[in-house]
This record gives structure tokens, sequence and C-alpha cells, in this order.
């Protein structure tokens, strides 16, 4: 690790001026320690958010969840409101790496790293949730755009994320077993107005399926995912799994999540 | 005392929990980066980025200059001034001419042959002062063409020269067994079957990682080194004698605490040297801890084969002969025992439990551009078995025969046993395990289990593996025959207090094997004192007379039975005062559960009124016998002990992702004479899980152009955790080891060996229906799918 200055805002107000002089944001820190211990990032100072209030909480609000940036993974996966209207999220935030990490892991530190291999994009994705930021609201269609980008400017903060609550909803997952990380994971919402999927691990950056989801609007079930050809065109190939593989486990995650969604 | 007797005494076979773990378990053991020494600066080491180049030019101005910098040493500095790191064993070619032993420099010189290869030292007074210096060196390389994985190797492809001097990167060839024998059986064949497989290359990865400290004392011209080590005497050795030139009484070698091994602790590494020796040009306490980055680059890899075996049989499934050949990967240079892990620890076991009549075995030994490969658990006995075991059941597939009927119909039968590949098998019933495996595997009901699988969409599958291994290593004459350049006997030192408390100083090392405990029930059981009452001592050259260290599962066989042996001295002389005490010949005197009896009479004196006699020899023959009850001993074993077992693996396979799930895993093991069955068990278990890794999922790769490590961490190297694996299903069965004081064979590598070809095998018989026939290690989800696919 570098030297590096640290700093702890009590107020996200402080929190922005830190960051717009140039101070390099720290939520969980589950990605950005480990790679400042292998001197892979050397911010020469950290804002760390974790005292920022404005930052934290769960509410349930109508039919939707708005969950603060600085939420842990456990706060998650243990909240009631959560469980309750969209235990999908609960289940994806009870599952995310191990123990440690959900203890330090924050729900807004993963939204902003966009890691393409990452759970959490991919429900914000599926659910067309709304990223809360300290400039504006972005919708989640327009936020991930690939492999660690996101249209976050300099300085701007993730404040909350405002998750409309589905229908029916699940996550599934096949895990890389060295890293723990999804080698695919599925999220498949069903709303009124349609069903949205989102996939993470397989490509350039989380993205949503157009031929399940159409499939999927028509019929809800997992013989209607298992009709749709998964082209293997644009994912990646690498040590742990070819795109054949990823594409197959594409299919077979959505039928799951389908059928687990179904109940 | 005779074994049969020793296993009858108290505290012999009791499961006694750890002495050691409440140290361990409440953080108040010593391990090496624990120790903090005086005024002691860090050290880190440059390492090569490129698998294969040649340095043009070393700059240090900026990085001398650099804050808390004491000193930088690259391989002009070392040049001349040490030898390289020994090689421990020779092996020689089949014309007789001696392997290729090419230099082992401390830092390299003039060259890089792996990534991660050692450039320069750089001690600052912090580790973090040390690293920016350390980046401030500015090398100059010019890279070279890699030479990369085994099978291209064994191509002989022109162009890469690792070493001038092997210039077509081969360290040996090696041979064993009768080549016309084996040629003629086969021409009498009635079935022949092949195999070809891929025994995959591991990382070690113990939880501690390689680290150390060196100290250099100018007043008397010592140096003391801690090392994260399973040999400090051997260690010691090495270094002193071979690369230091120096005196060995001037340096002292202490292992303490040390988070596991697993055979990449044994070896003498350039950090170590390089250590010490920097120790005194600077003067100072110097301390390195690898970072695990390091752990992945520099520790010794282990396996990676890569084979063709062929079965000779007669109709009824008989063995009539084995063919293999094997090429295997000894990496850049020559590690501390690699030589001889794939031959003498290898070869000589693929006679397995049969009693196959003819074996010819021909092994090819390459130079890669790749970290060295030596012992990793099991060393070259899990790649005999993998490669025997997978033959095996792919014979019965072929014969229509069941995998438990085959090996039936061709295990030996009858001790001692004598192998056509060099090792004679003392005792054992290979049936006997079988069978009570089958029983608690419960084999009879697989059909039906494999029929609900089938009901939902899934495909089971049951594999064996019946292993034999060779551990205690090994009568030190029989060692050096087959090339050894150490001997590999142990030392066992009992000291006995006034007060009657015993201290025991072994040259075995525990490094996770609970010696602390399973010794201290020896000693106690033998004097008939409380285990409490003794304490074992391990891991100082300062304080342990002399000691070759624990690997092979050699550490109760051959370091128990050094001590058995003192302890006989001990029994002898405690006699000799207890007849004088006692007014009778020592011939009358009977050690009977702690007390001296006079035979037949109501006379007795406990042991603890001997040891204070022996002290304070006031009523003493001191005119015969001195005072003091303090006893050492050498143990040189007669033989290998040959621990067995059948393993029995069910897998269940999710055919939509290839997902391999352990459904149940059986383990009957021999390992004779237990001490203490929950340190066994827990012996086991470690080894199971291990091996299992290797079969289901931990796999070593590189790069096959660049040589760069592409598993470089714990991100894509990935290891097993508790939630992979079912409950395991343990037992043992007992034909005590026939030439031991103990009875004991060993039990520390059993499961790694053992247990990787019965899942492979169990995976084979699921997918069999499909026609897949061939599959390599690790069964990842990616991989199986992938059969799945070549064969629909």
């Amino acid at each position: 690790m570098y030297a590096f200055t640290y700093q702890r805002p009590a107020t996200l107000a402080d929190a922005v001026k830190l960051v717009a002089s140039g101070a390099r944001p720290l939520a969980g820190g589950q990605t950005l320690l480990a790679s400042m211990k292998l001197r892979l990032s050397a911010p020469e100072q950290l804002a760390d958010l974790s005292g920022v209030a404005e930052l934290s909480g769960i509410r349930k609000s109508g039919n939707t969840l708005t969950i603060g940036a600085m939420s842990r993974h456990r706060e998650v996966a243990g909240n009631a409101d959560v469980k309750a209207a969209f235990p999908a999220l609960a289940w994806l935030a009870d599952h995310i790496g191990d123990r440690q990490v959900r203890a330090m892991g924050t729900i807004g530190g993963s939204v902003a790293n966009n890691d393409p291999a990452a759970c959490y994009p991919s429900a914000v994705l599926a659910s067309g949730a709304t990223i809360i930021t300290t400039q504006r609201e972005i919708a989640a269609d327009d936020f991930f755009q690939g492999l660690f980008a996101t249209a976050l400017n300099e300085g701007e903060l993730i404040t909350a994320i405002s998750f409309p609550i589905p229908k029916r909803a699940a996550y599934e997952k096949l895990r890389q077993k060295a890293s723990n990380f999804p080698l695919v994971g599925v999220f498949v919402a069903q709303f009124d107005e349609g069903v949205r999927v989102a996939v993470t691990g397989a490509g350039n950056g989380v993205f949503r399926h157009a031929g399940l989801e159409q499939a999927l609007s028509q019929h809800f079930t997992p013989e209607s995912a298992a009709s749709v050809k998964i082209h293997a065109d644009d994912l990646n190939s690498d040590l742990h799994a070819s795109v054949a593989y990823r594409a197959n486990l594409i299919g077979v995650l959505t039928q799951r999540a389908v059928a687990k969604a179904l109940g | 005392m005779s074994a049969t007797s020793f296993s009858q005494l108290p505290h012999i076979g009791e499961a006694l929990r750890r002495k050691e773990d409440y140290r361990f378990l409440t953080g108040a053991g010593q391990y090496t980066d624990d120790v903090t020494l005086a005024h002691q600066a860090h050290a880190v080491f440059l390492r090569s980025p490129h698998a294969h180049a040649l340095i043009k030019s070393i700059d240090l101005a900026a990085a001398s200059k650099m804050p808390g910098v004491v000193g930088i040493f690259t391989g002009k500095d070392i040049d001349g001034k040490m030898g390289g790191l020994p090689c421990g064993w020779l092996i020689n070619n089949p014309d007789g001419s001696p392997m290729k032993e090419p230099p082992h420099p401390i830092l390299a010189i003039g060259k890089v042959r792996h990534v991660g290869d050692h450039v320069a030292i750089v001690v600052a007074e912090t580790v973090e002062q040390a690293r920016n210096a350390a980046e401030a060196i500015v090398v100059d390389y010019e890279t070279l063409p890699a030479l990369v994985s085994v099978a291209d190797a064994a191509k002989k492809r022109g162009g890469v020269v690792i070493h001038e001097q092997a210039p077509d990167n081969q360290c040996y060839k090696w041979t064993i067994g009768d080549k016309a024998a084996v040629d003629a059986a086969f021409a009498s064949a009635a079935h022949v079957t092949s195999i070809d497989l891929i025994n995959n290359r591991l990382i070690p990865n113990a939880i501690e990682p390689r680290a150390a400290i060196a100290s250099y004392n100018r007043a008397s011209d010592e140096y003391t080194l801690y090392v994260a080590n399973q040999n400090p005497h051997v260690e010691r050795l090495l270094m002193t004698a071979f690369v230091l030139n120096l005196p060995e009484h001037k340096v002292r070698v202490i292992a303490p605490d040390v988070g596991g091994g697993f055979g990449s602790k044994i070896f003498l590494y350039a950090e170590d040297v390089a250590l010490t020796w920097a120790s005194k040009q600077l003067n100072r306490n110097i301390k390195w801890t690898a970072d695990r980055a390091e752990s992945f680059l520099s520790d010794a890899h282990g396996r990676d084969h890569v084979s063709h075996a062929q079965m000779a049989m007669d109709a009824n499934g008989k063995f009539l002969a084995l063919r293999v050949h094997s090429d295997v990967n000894l990496g850049a240079y020559l590690s501390t025992f690699s030589t001889a892990v794939p031959t003498i620890l290898y070869a000589t076991l693929l006679a397995g439990q049969y009693a196959t009549p003819q074996i010819h075995v021909e092994v090819d030994a390459w130079f890669t551009n790749t970290t060295p490969v030596d012992a990793y658990r099991g060393a070259g006995r899990p790649e005999a078995t993998y490669l025997l075991e997978r033959l095996v059941s792919r014979c019965a597939w072929e014969l229509n025969i069941g995998q438990d009927e085959i090996r039936k119909r061709n295990f030996i039968n009858s001790f001692p046993y004598q192998t056509p590949v060099a090792l004679q098998y003392d005792t054992g019933d290979f049936h006997a395990c079988m069978d009570k495996a089958r029983v608690l595997a419960d084999v009879d009901g697989f059909a039906q289990r494999r029929a609900e699988s089938q009901a939902q969409g899934k495909l089971r599958g049951i594999g064996y593996s019946s292993y034999i291994e060779a551990c205690g290593i090994a009568p030190s004459n029989v060692a050096g025959a087959l090339g050894a350049r150490a001997g590999l006997f142990e030392c066992g030192q009992v000291r006995v207090h006034p007060t009657g408390s015993v201290t025991v100083f072994t040259g075995s090392h525990s490094h996770g094997q609970g010696h602390e405990t399973t010794f201290a029930q020896v000693v106690a059981a033998r004097l008939g004192i409380p285990v409490e009452n003794v304490d074992v001592v391990h891991g100082d050259t300062g304080r342990v007379p002399f000691g070759m260290g624990t690997y092979g599962s050699r550490s109760i066989s051959v370091g128990g039975a050094a001590i058995m042996k003192a302890l006989d001295k001990i029994e002898i002389k405690a006699k000799k005062i207890a007849a004088h005490l006692m007014e009778t010949s020592d011939a009358d005197v009977e050690f009977v559960n702690g007390e001296f009896i006079v035979k037949g009479t109501d006379k007795k004196i406990p042991f603890a009124q001997i040891a204070l006699t022996a002290y304070v020899p006031h009523n003493y023959p001191l005119d015969k016998l001195e005072p003091g009850l303090e006893e050492t001993a050498f143990y040189d074993p007669t033989n290998f002990t040959f621990p067995g077992g059948t393993y029995i693996c069910e897998v269940e396979i999710d055919r939509q992702t290839g997902e391999v799930r352990i459904d149940r895993f059986t383990a009957v093991d021999d390992f004779g004479t237990l001490i203490n069955p929950l340190i066994v068990e827990g012996q086991v278990l470690g080894g199971l899980v291990q091996g299992l890794g290797q079969a289901l999922m931990e796999n070593c790769v590189y790069d096959d152009q660049t040589g760069q490590l592409l598993t470089g961490s714990f991100m894509d190297y990935a290891m097993p955790r508790a939630a992979d694996f079912p409950m395991f299903t343990l037992d043992t069965v007992c034909t005590p080891c026939t030439h031991n004081p103990l009875g004991t064979k060993g039990c520390g590598e059993a499961g790694a060996i053992g247990s990787p070809p019965a899942l492979i095998n169990a995976v084979l018989d699921a997918l069999g229906p499909l026609g897949v026939k061939d599959f390599d290690m690790p069964a990842s989800p990616h991989r199986v799918w992938e059969a799945m696919q070549r064969q629909s």
C-alpha cells in the first residue's frame, strides 16, 4: 500500500467537498482496499463515507424500496421490508461473496464499481431501478456502461438506489469457485409492464437480454425461457468458462430463476 | 518392547484433544512472522516479470537513494561468493550418466528463467520502504521465447534453451522394471487397456506463507535463522555445506510454529540463503514474509505429469503387465527433492495393491520456464495412484467387470510381497479395506440411488480407488543407493527431569500434525506417567541434537521409533537404579504401568522415585552407573511403511450445468497401530479435501506462450471450502507394521493420495452412459459440461 491520507466526513456536504477536491470515496472497500494493498490503486486521499448518516437507511414507500448507498449487504439481506417486499433482492444480498464481504460491502460501492461479475448490478438493471446521486437521478438503463464504467461524473456520489417492487423476481447464479463471484448470474423481474432480465458475469458488464425478456413477457414460464436461443457472440471467455458454457448458463439459470420466482 | 504390547498400553489409541491447540486457538502461537528481533530491517525480493529473459543491466542508482534503504544486492554481488541451491537426489540416465544439474543461483545471474525468479534483495527499515525501493530498480531485460508446458518440452521443439547444460531441456530419462518381460506379457495378453492422462499442476498454499528472519552475531560469528520450515537441520546442512560454506555449528536454524507445509516448506529456498548472507553483510537482523502473490510464484509447485499407460490382462481381467511412460515437469530449476518425486517416489508405487507380475516405467523429466516443481502432499504417490487407479477402473469398464471386482481379483493376498518395482510390502489386508468400505458406502443401494438421480434428470456415478503408499522414508543405505544425498533416519532424545516429568526432543517437525500430543502419548504410555507431564520440543537445531524432519508421513514411524529407542535405553538404566534400590539383580526387575517391580514379590518403586534417585544419587551404584536419566537414540528404519486403503466416492452431476456434487465419500485406511485416532481422523480429513480439491477445482495454469501465471491469486486459483464436501465416512483396518516398534504406518498423506482417482472414476462412471471415456482433472462445472457436449 502506498501512503495516503484518510478522512471520515460526517455529512454528505463535507463528503462531496472532499471528493470534489480529489479524494477517492471509500464505501465498503471490498474492491478498493484490496487493490490498494496490491499497489494496483494508489489514491492519495480517501474519504470514508461510513460516517455519513444521509447515505444509510432502507425505507419502503408505496411500491418503491429505497436503499441508502452505504447499506451493507448484510443489512439489506436482513431488512424486514426488503425481505417482505422484494425477497429476491434480500436473497441476492445474502449470497454475495462471503460473510466478511457481506459485513463490509455496500450496495452503493458495488453499483458504482460496476464489476462485470458483481451481483447487485443485475438486480438494479432487472428492476429498472433509479440511481439517486448527489447531482441527479439516473435510470439503471442509462447507468451501466460496460466494464467498470458508469454514468457517474467525477465527484458525483450515489446516495441511494430506488427499486420499483416487482410482482415476482428471482436471482440465480453459478459461482466461479475461486473468487466466489458469479460465473454467470441472472436476475429476472416481472412487472405489470413486462419482464426484465439482467445478466451479470457473462459479458463486458451487466446487460439485459431482449430475447428472454420478450419470451418471458409473453409466458412467464421456464419453458418459455428454454425456447430462447442464447447467442454466444458478445459473451466473454476466460480461464473459467467458454462463451458456449456462459451462453448455456444464461439459459439454464434464467429457467431456474423463473421457476424460483413462480415459487 | 514389541509393537503388540505397545499397542495395548494405556493412552495408546486414546482420542486426546491436541495439547497445542490451546495456544493456536487463543492466538498464542509463535510463527516466524510473530518473532521480532531488536533493530530488525525488512527485505523484499524483486522478482522477474518475465518467464525467460536475459538481464542486460540492473540500475540501482535511484533505488539505493530511496528513504530507509539499508542495502540492495543482486546476482553480481553474490556471483562467485556462494554456491547455488543444491539438489538432494541424484538420478542417473539408463546409460549411467548423471542427470543434468544446472546451477540454481540465489539471485539471478545474467538470466531469469521463470516469472518470480529472484533478481534482487532489497533491505530497508520498513517493508513499504523496501517495496518502494524495489519498484525504483530499473532492470533492462531482453525477453526470450519461453517453454512452458511439459507436453511442449517433450516434443523437443527447438528454439528455447533454458540452461546451456541441458540443450534439449531434458534433465534426465529414468527407467525401472524389466522391459523385455513386459513386452512379452503384452504380446500374449487377451486384452490391453490404454489410458492417456494429465496430473494437473498444483500450488501448495499453506495458510502461513513462507517467512524468515536472519540474524548475525558479530561477537560469536554465529547466525540464527528463524524460518517456516519442515526440517531445520536439513535446511542448515544444505545451506552451510553446499551454499554458504559455513561451519554448521555456527548456524542455528529455528522453525517455530509453522502454519502448514504440505511439502512446500521442506526445501532450501533462495530467500532463506539471501537473508542469512545479507544479515552479516549489513550487520542487521532482517525479516521477510512472503505475500500471497509471491507464494503463488515462488513456493515449489506440485504434480504436473503427462502420462500414457497400458495394462495387459488375461481373459479374466487378471493383470499380466503394466507399461507406463510419463513426461514430468521440473520447472526452471531443480528444487531440493524435485528429482526423486517423479521417479523413486512415483514409479516404485505403480504396483499399487495388485500382484501385477511385470511393470516397466519410463520417465522423461523436463525443464520449463515455470516455478520449480517438488514434493507436495503425497509427492509422487498421488501421481502413481491417480494413474493406476484410473487405469484399473477403465480396465473394469472395458471388460464389463465391477470396479470393486477387478480390484479384488488382482489384490495381493500374501505378505511380505516383493513388487517388480523395487518395494517390498511388509503387510496389509486389501480385501478387508475393500469389504469394509463397500458396506459403509452402501454400495448395494447404489443402483437405487442412481435411478432416483435419473428421475430428477441427474447423473450419478460411483468411483473406487484402492491406494498404497510408501511412507516413513526410509533405510538410509537403500535411499543412498537410489541417489539420496542425505540420510533418512531420525533422532529422539528423552530427558527425564528429577521430579519425573519429561522433555522429549525430536528431529521430527510439527507444522499441523499434532506431534506435541501424539509423541507425549507415546512417552506417557511407556513410562506410565500422565500425558501432561511430557513436553515435546522440536524445530530448533540449538535444542534438538539432530533431525531429518517431517515429510512423507514419516514422523510417528521414524521419529516416534527413535523416541521408542531412547525410551528403551531409559528403561534399561532405570531398571538398574531400581535393582540397586530394591537390592536385587537387573534381570529380576519388571517395569509395569510406571512401576518397577521385583518379579514375584510385592516390592515396587514408582518411576518418579527412580528419576529423583538418578539426580540425587545418594543411594546409587556410582561405581557402575552415571547419574542422570537422559538418553538419545537414532533410528534408521529397515523398510518403508505401507499404509493402504480403499476409498469409494459417489457423485451426482447436474446435466445442465456440469456441477459435480460429492454425495458421499467413504474412506477405509490401514495405518497400522493408531496412537491418537482423533488426530488421525484430522489428518485423513485434511488429506481428503486436499486431494478432492485437486480433483474438483484446483488447477495451476500458465499462459502457454508467455509463461505468465494465470492463476496467480485466490481470485483464479480455487481452494476447496468446507461447504464443498459432505460429511465423510471414515474407518480403519489395522495390520500393524512389522518392522518398527510402534506398528504404525503414517497417515499424513493418505487422503491426498487416494481420493483424486476415486472422484474422477465416479465422474466417469456417471458420464459413461453419455460415452465420455476420458476426463482430466479438475472436474469443474465448465470442464464437465464441455465433456458432455463433446459426446452429444
